[in-house]
């Protein structure tokens, strides 16, 4: 057998791990902190997300190039966000909204 | 090409075999992040633009069924991980238990989207001509906007659920080869593969629940 076999009290550590920030972000989204909350929410949620990644899709133990296709698929996910919302964003500031 | 027992022809060895295949699956799952990624685009710019009617309207969401779906779904996608384990380990009673318990948990999930959408049928919060915004007070602009959250939700939730229904499907399936003792610690690439699926199903509900439930829940 090759293929990596991650021991079962890593599994059971990133539960409790996802679950607490599920927790977490219930409860910061209770308290009002402006424009922060955004930020916060999307933090926590990309933490999961790569926990999710890193340890249940086994990105962590995966060949160098499985983790390169991974990389650039949030490399092109990044230039649709990002360049799309600098435009949206920043048109109230020229007054073109 | 020549097969021989579960190797294809043009592969050297199990292990390249395996490797292609989850190379692949991660290719058509960066396809799905595109995918997505266009539909959360189109939320983020309208709720940038409608910030006061996507929070009034966000907040008719019920924030306590969300949390829950995101725990159940969570556990579902640890008991699948646990079953690829299994399927590694070569331990068949185990792997069949994993199985039955993210489907069962999948099925959870759907039953409380199930529940959520009739509530939200039920309130007149579908988009279209039965819908009805009171917190509106007849401004027809806020109704319109209000409605554009709606559909975006639906779209989103109900995109969700057709790739969770699709994953259902996959684990009958693994269900059905399990039980006739298909995989074994030499063989278990189809349980790997549709874990990746699985799980990036469960990826997608991580940022919807905190977009659609909660970023408006304080104000």
């Amino acid at each position: 057998m090759s293929d990596h076999v991650i021991p079962r009290r890593v599994y059971a550590a990133i539960l409790f791990a996802l679950l607490f920030l599920t927790i977490t972000t219930y409860w910061v989204a209770t308290i009002n902190l402006g424009p922060l909350n955004v930020v916060i929410a999307l933090t926590i949620a990309t933490c999961k997300a790569t926990l999710v990644v890193l340890f249940f899709m086994h990105a962590r133990y995966s060949p160098r190039r499985t983790r390169l296709v991974i990389l650039a698929g949030l490399f092109w996910l990044l230039i649709l966000l990002g360049l799309t919302l600098s435009d949206y964003l920043t048109r109230p500031f020229t007054g073109h909204l | 090409m020549e097969r021989s027992g579960e190797l294809f022809g043009q592969f050297q060895n199990l292990d390249q075999q395996r490797e292609a295949a989850s190379l692949g699956m991660w290719v058509f799952l960066v396809t799905e992040v595109m995918f997505f990624g266009g539909l959360f685009l189109a939320y983020a710019i309208n709720r940038f633009t409608y910030p006061a009617v996507f929070a009034m309207a966000s907040r008719q969401l019920d924030v306590h069924l969300g949390a829950l779906n995101t725990c159940v779904l969570i556990v579902s996608s640890f008991t699948m991980a646990m079953a690829v384990r299994s399927s590694q380990t070569g331990k068949k009673k185990q792997l069949i238990v994993f199985l039955i318990l993210t489907l069962l948990l999948g099925g959870v999930f759907l039953g409380i989207k199930y529940a959520e959408y009739a509530a939200k049928f039920h309130h007149h919060l579908v988009p279209g001509r039965a819908f009805r915004f009171p917190e509106a007070n007849g401004d027809v602009g806020i109704v319109a906007h209000a409605q554009l959250y709606f559909s975006l939700y639906f779209g989103l939730t109900g995109l969700h659920a057709l790739h969770m229904i699709v994953g259902a499907g996959l684990l009958i399936w693994l269900l059905t080869q399990a039980l006739r003792g298909r995989f074994t610690p030499a063989y278990n690439t189809p349980v790997e593969i549709c874990g990746l699926y699985w799980h990036f199903v469960d990826i997608i509900w991580i940022f919807l629940f905190p977009l659609l439930y909660l970023i408006d829940l304080h104000r």
